[in-house]
């Protein structure tokens, strides 16, 4: 792969991990979550494991994330910071 | 899921979509032994055309779909087909998942064996699918569950 691509791809892997994990509210995190899920997808195909980048399309940015809105949307939040 | 307010505009989206997901996890799933993929992603992509298909519409979407109870006996009928495959290889003379010892009559062994390998992966997609189906509703329900 073009190794400016796969250096773009790697800063936004490391913004989007960072955003998730700074960030207060829960539904921006689940989506930041999603993006890094799909971003890491993309480098496991550049890497040459189909199979692997496939199911963490599949699972993590497809599954995951609507498992994680149904969490976020049925717990409730104690302290308002 | 209960959600403040109710907008079309998601559920056609939804609607426009589902379809096109669950045929491509088809594709997935029946040319697991040329391609990438097989059936735990093929599952997975089933399972989530239908989940799409539950966080638009909600509950009432999802009684016209695929029913809350009938998502244990398809995981059950998934699980039967891989074991049952296996075990009539074995009740024939050769390993567990032995592909070319399966009783299918009029069948070259390399076509018998891509034959066995269809079968067990449309048993895993069942099963994939209507679990995670199953672990959605069951975290929607919550703690009055049963």
């Amino acid at each position: 792969m073009i190794w400016e691509l796969e250096l773009i791809i790697y800063v936004f892997l490391a913004l989007s991990a960072v955003v998730a994990l700074e960030v207060t509210d829960m539904l921006v995190a689940v989506v930041m979550m999603t993006i890094f899920s799909f971003l890491m997808a993309l480098l496991f195909i550049a890497m040459g494991a189909i199979d692997v980048g496939f199911t963490e399309a599949v699972i993590g940015a497809g599954v995951t994330g609507i498992l994680f809105v149904v969490v976020v949307f049925r717990t409730s939040r104690k302290s308002n910071d | 899921m209960n959600k403040p307010f109710q907008t079309p505009i998601v559920l056609l989206g939804a609607r426009l979509l589902s379809p096109y997901i669950m045929v491509f996890g088809w594709y997935v799933i029946f040319h697991g032994h040329y391609s990438p993929g097989g059936g735990f992603q093929g599952g997975a992509l089933l399972a989530a055309s239908i989940l799409l298909m539950r966080v638009a519409g909600g509950r009432t979407v999802a009684e016209l779909q695929i029913k809350e109870f009938a998502t244990t006996p398809l995981a059950v009928i998934g699980v039967m087909i891989y074991f049952a495959t296996g075990l009539v290889a074995v009740a024939m003379g050769g390993y567990f998942l032995d592909y070319g010892m399966l009783p299918i009559p009029g069948m070259e062994p390399d076509w018998l064996r891509y034959t066995g390998i269809l079968i067990i992966e449309v048993g895993i997609g069942l099963a994939v699918m209507a679990i995670l189906v199953m672990i959605y509703d069951n975290m929607v329900r919550g703690e009055d569950y049963g």
